[in-house]
């Protein structure tokens, strides 16, 4: 999606969301939602060797570049990690190569999950945040040997 | 022995400060002590009256501290050997745990006896603890690795062991109680058909021996392995039991300070058992608390403790399979109370974190068996495991939380 907002708008409306909620169940309800709302992502990109595997759960992302902007699609095995997914791809999805590389991503450790999921140790997060700035990367370098 | 009927879960629960706490604001629910245990205030009290009264190194100072570390240390040593019913206190080496025990033997024993075209059997069931170290030395040695069958319920097909025995099957290596299903396997058998081929059996006691009566004379396992922070003990120290006369003729491990009995730069002559397998400095202060964990189990008696996760494990087995889309897997009689399940459209990982937030500690996962995990066709279970402090209002807790979950997932 290109909502012409920046990554950091982006991230303080997610955080805003996020501080509605007063209790766990409601902030975990509405992230399985964002999870459950996620496009599909074609079955030939959830391949075995696109699979960004975290210790317990499996993620895939695909990403191209239109209008010199990178979009991401993705995709996981566990709801939860799938609201993850996609609030990356919210985030991420429709900026320029050079921001995507550059974003910090705090918005994860403000929005009130628990620690171990903003830890990203477990699931996979932090090596989905890895492999999407790697793309972007790559698209960057594509771009500069273009011009 | 007390009946199991006097059994105090609440009196037990009040030594075991950890329960006490709060997570997410909620009472902690503790069920995964297969994976660790909780401990008992006599073991920590041990621990920090070890450094604050008597701390030295063992076995060689003249000094009191010394002189005091020492029989503190090896009155652990008879502690577990009397716990297991081992001949010898000398059969009795002091390991980092199950993973280091399992590597010696293989590592020792492997490399001393091990040729090219043996074999070395072991089970669908295995923890990688008890995998990968056996393929590090069957590759080295030119040695075959077989796998003994199981049904889909967990449970090892011994028609296919039986066969699998042969003049050249040299070793087996068992887990005694699968840490991912909780099914006790049928040892007694397995020990005395791989005898019958002169095989020598290990077992992996990481999950039996907290649970079960073990007496290693009577199973005549030739090793038996086991962690202390599994039976209420300390992290970093565990046991590898093995009989005199086969540990007498293994290698030593590790080379170094203790284990040796006259060092020249031409020779070393080794120190004799167990100080052959117990090079440097040990974990002194956690050996020595493997002691009060001991007592804290025979105080209230293995049995009792049994009698009482017995009906745990019935009561929440009976109240899971009342969860729509639930299936409980390793379902058998011959289990010890440990639960893993899987729930249709569910992925453990969602279920773990729904747990947490209701202060609900379990595991999910692979539990460190994705072959056994390949096998069922499954990523993972969640599992629940009991000890001697769960209770039955515990099990209301779980089973009302799993409720809540499952309505915010589907």
């Amino acid at each position: 999606m290109d909502t012409g907002k920046t990554i950091k708008e982006i991230e303080q409306a997610l955080i805003e969301d996020f501080a509605m909620f007063e209790n766990w169940e409601d902030k975990y309800e509405y992230l399985i939602d964002i999870g459950k709302k996620l496009e599909p992502l074609d079955p030939i990109y959830k391949k075995e060797e696109l699979k960004i595997k975290g210790c317990q759960s499996s993620v895939w992302v695909h990403s191209y570049l239109k209008d010199g902007k990178v979009f991401f699609e993705g995709d996981s095995d566990a709801i939860i990690v799938k609201g993850l997914v996609s609030m990356m791809i919210m985030v991420l999805s429709g900026q320029k190569p050079a921001e995507i590389v550059h974003a910090e991503l705090g918005f994860i450790n403000s929005i009130g999950l628990s620690s171990h999921l903003a830890q990203t140790r477990s699931n996979g997060l932090r090596s989905m945040i890895k492999q999407m700035k790697l793309e972007a990367s790559v698209f960057e370098g594509l771009q500069s040997n273009n011009q | 022995m007390s009946n199991p009927t006097s059994y105090d879960v609440a009196t037990l629960r009040n030594l075991f400060p950890i329960l006490h706490r709060k997570v997410k604001g909620k009472d902690l629910v503790y069920l995964d002590n297969a994976a660790t245990s909780q401990k008992p205030i006599q073991v920590i009290d041990a621990l920090v009256h070890y450094y604050t009264h008597y701390n030295a190194n063992i076995h060689r100072g003249l000094h009191t501290l010394a002189d005091e570390a020492t029989a503190a240390y090896e009155a652990a040593r008879v502690a577990v050997q009397q716990f297991i019913g081992a001949a010898f206190h000398e059969e009795i080496i002091f390991t980092k745990g199950t993973t280091e025990s399992i590597n010696i033997v293989a590592r020792s024993w492997g490399s001393a006896f091990l040729q090219r075209g043996d074999e070395i059997i072991i089970s669908s069931l295995e923890h990688h603890a008890n995998i990968v170290p056996w393929q590090m030395i069957a590759e080295e040695k030119g040695a075959i690795l077989k796998v003994i069958p199981m049904d889909d319920n967990g449970v090892l097909d011994m028609g296919a062991y039986s066969n699998m025995l042969s003049e050249k099957t040299k070793f087996v290596s068992i887990i005694h109680v699968s840490n991912a299903l909780g099914i006790i396997n049928p040892v007694e058998e397995i020990i005395a058909l791989a005898h019958e081929k002169n095989a020598l059996v290990l077992l992996d006691g990481a999950q039996s021996c907290v649970h079960l009566d073990i007496d290693v004379k009577k199973l005549d396992c030739d090793f038996y392995v086991f962690s202390g922070h599994k039976i209420y003990g300390p992290t970093g120290v565990g046991v590898l039991y093995g009989k005199r006369e086969l540990l007498e003729k293994m290698p030593p491990f590790l080379g170094g300070g203790e284990m040796i009995k006259e060092v020249t730069f031409e020779k070393t002559t080794y120190n004799e058992l167990p100080f052959k397998f117990e090079a440097g400095t040990p974990n002194i202060a956690d050996v020595i608390v493997l002691k009060p964990a001991i007592d804290f189990i025979n105080n209230y008696g293995k049995a009792n403790i049994r009698a009482h996760e017995e009906e745990l494990l019935a009561y929440a087995t009976s109240k899971l399979k009342e969860i729509e889309g639930l299936k409980i897997i390793g379902d058998v009689q011959n289990k010890i109370s440990v639960i893993s399940f899987v729930i249709e459209g569910v992925h453990p990982q969602d279920l773990a974190i729904l747990l947490d937030n209701q202060g609900i500690a379990v595991r999910t996962g692979h539990h460190c068996a994705q072959p056994l995990m390949q096998r069922l066709g499954i990523v993972g279970t969640t599992r629940v495991s009991f000890a001697a402090y769960n209770t039955l209002a515990e099990i209301e807790v779980l089973i009302a939380a799993l409720h809540k979950s499952l309505k915010m997932l589907r």
